[in-house]
């Protein structure tokens, strides 16, 4: 079974961290939204293993209650 | 309606309101396609049926308007696809716009070398009208109308009806009876059992519209065009000029505001352009449901159609799961009334079918999500979903404005023989046990399409000759099976098909001696590379519930 890579992977972690987060600059909630979801359907497709995807959500809903 | 009048089928005294009641082989209530194409198929299969129907007339309003290819085979097999396609409009691909941009076109068959196209779309008063009078041809077919069942008491033995009619009640016995009564099933109802699923909080407006335009036979379907912002539109064109628009109109559209043509004209001019000439026929506002009952089979009561499972049009999976219904329930019905299966052959019409609606249901919901999102992050992603499918081909599969009707694989059917042979290719599109068989053009006595030669009950489909008495033996068997050779001098007995084009052979991936036994609703039960006479009556056995 493939398996979601978590170690470091990243050759630049904060380049990295500081694109994704310059990507939303000027956008308000709803359109950094919208920018959020693309990024992970684009993602998604690129990484294409439905096992690597199914971990990358479960890791993702971890330590995330449901709302009360 | 301008285009339409409705038959009135006269409401006949018949000898059972004035005799103690008989106990018929099988009443059938619900005179729309789905009773109508089941009491064709019993009746064809030599099984007496009653059709109880409390109206008079066929479908008032279009309603359901697209028939799948597979339909169109099984009407086929019930004598009258060919009345229903040539009224019908033929189309095979489908256009999804967002805003005024073309983001996904789709092809339902990708495929040539089939008899029938993927969807022929016809108002659904013309299809029950093509049904009605073929059941009229068919020998122990008796249509009711004006027979309205106001009580079933199912026993162990038998179910008896009270049917009212213009002259009062009379009382009616049957073996099984079948409720074809639509949605709200008023004999779900009687029994006191529960479909279950979810509302959804989306309003739709359907009108049909009759105009002159040279617009393709195409499925068009836009996500918030300019023309209805923010909501989603649909447009199939239907015969003699009618064409349906779906309007979505959103949760708090008042509906009886909305079916009023001072509401409706407006929406359509801003749609079709201020020249645009064209008369309502008919409209009405809806709501769907996503559900269906948790066992379709109860003793001796059998549902089928809408009665048993609800999904939303967007995937035209209603009506052609209903036919799909009729097509698994009949052969087995007819077995059991003969004498020549057991009983539990019709579990396996519970198994079959209620997968086969899970399946539906989970296509249908899927849609639905898509073309109305419940929470402001699924349409977050289904606003992404679309603006990536402009540029990005990997988003135009995400986009779903509806997956249409496909056949059910009966994969995990317990009539299937698990292949032994392991190199059989079992991919999507393959002919495994459980899928239904493909069409493909061939030479024969019975014209040039294979799915002709598949449709007189249980079939050997044989690649390359047989020995001489194989074919006697299995006239002989308890079940009998007919045999079809491919290329091959025909043993004694079968019929002998050309494979023309080799699309037999490369659809079946069959090599020399390959062998391929179906059912009589054309479903694969089992295949092997060499022909084994014990290994056939046994998946023979199995696929009646005999083993």
């Amino acid at each position: 079974m493939a398996a979601l890579l978590t170690e470091p992977n990243l050759a630049s972690p904060d380049d990295f961290y500081e694109r994704v987060i310059a990507a939303h600059r000027g956008l308000d909630d709803a359109q950094s939204a919208t920018v959020n979801a693309k990024l992970i359907l684009l993602l998604a497709n690129h990484i294409g293993d439905a096992q690597v995807l199914e971990q990358a959500i479960a890791a993702a809903r971890e330590d995330v209650a449901p709302a009360p | 309606m301008k285009t339409y009048q409705n038959p009135t089928y006269p409401y006949v005294r018949v000898p059972d309101q004035d005799a103690a009641p008989a106990i018929r082989p099988v009443i059938v209530v619900g005179a729309g396609p789905i009773g109508l194409a089941l009491a064709i198929d019993l009746g064809m299969r030599g099984v007496p049926v009653v059709v109880l129907d409390d109206d008079d007339t066929v479908s008032v309003g279009s309603r359901a308007i697209c028939y799948a290819k597979r339909s169109l085979e099984i009407l086929d097999r019930l004598g009258c696809a060919d009345a229903i396609c040539a009224r019908g409009v033929g189309w095979n691909v489908g256009k999804v716009f967002h805003r005024d941009e073309l983001v996904y076109r789709f092809e339902l068959v990708h495929e040539r070398g089939h008899h029938r196209p993927g969807m022929v779309n016809l108002q659904q008063y013309h299809l029950e009208e093509a049904l009605v009078n073929r059941a009229r041809e068919v020998r122990g077919v008796e249509l009711r109308w004006k027979n309205k069942v106001i009580g079933v008491r199912p026993g162990r033995d038998r179910v008896d009806v009270t049917v009212d009619t213009p002259d009062g009640p009379y009382s009616l016995s049957c073996e099984w009876l079948v409720a074809c009564d639509g949605a709200r099933s008023p004999v779900r109802g009687m029994l006191g059992v529960e479909s279950e699923g979810q509302v959804f909080r989306d309003r739709f407006l359907i009108a049909d519209i009759h105009m002159k335009s040279d617009f393709p036979p195409e499925r068009w379907f836009w996500f918030d065009p300019p023309f209805h912002p923010g909501q989603s539109v649909l447009l199939h064109r239907q015969a003699d000029d009618v064409w349906r628009v779906d309007f979505q109109l959103g949760w708090d559209a008042d509906p009886d505001e909305e079916r009023k043509s001072d509401r409706i004209l407006p929406r359509l001019a801003a749609m079709l352009g201020p020249d645009a000439r064209f008369d309502i026929e008919w409209a009405s506002v809806y709501t769907f449901q996503c559900r269906r009952m948790k066992r379709f089979r109860h003793g001796r009561v059998i549902f089928a159609g809408d009665s048993a499972h609800l999904v939303s049009p967007f995937g035209a999976r209603g009506a052609n799961s209903g036919f799909q219904d009729t097509d698994n329930l009949a052969w087995k019905l007819a077995l059991v009334i003969d004498g020549r299966a057991p009983e539990a052959l019709l579990e396996s019409y519970d198994a079959e079918r209620t997968r086969a609606a899970d399946e539906n249901l989970r296509n249908s919901t899927r849609s639905t999500d898509f073309i109305t999102p419940k929470t402001p992050v699924s349409r977050t992603f289904r606003d992404a979903t679309l603006q990536l499918a402009k540029r990005h081909p990997f988003a135009r599969r995400l986009v779903n404005s509806g997956r249409l009707s496909v056949p059910a694989v009966l994969a995990d059917s317990p009539l299937n023989t698990p292949d032994r042979d392991p190199d059989f290719p079992s991919g999507p599109g393959a002919m495994v046990p459980g899928a239904p068989a493909a069409d493909a053009p061939v030479s024969g006595a019975e014209g040039p399409w294979l799915l002709r030669y598949l449709e007189r009950g249980f079939t050997l489909l044989a690649f390359g000759p047989l020995p001489d008495d194989a074919v006697a033996a299995l006239a002989r068997a308890p079940v009998p099976v007919n045999v079809v050779q491919v290329d091959a001098p025909a043993a004694p007995g079968a019929e002998a098909i050309g494979d023309t084009e080799g699309l037999v052979a490369s659809r079946y991936a069959a090599l020399p001696g390959t062998c391929y036994l179906l059912r009589p609703d054309q479903h694969v039960c089992a295949r092997w590379r060499a022909f084994d006479l014990p290994a056939v009556a046994a998946a023979c056995a199995r696929a009646t519930a005999r083993n």
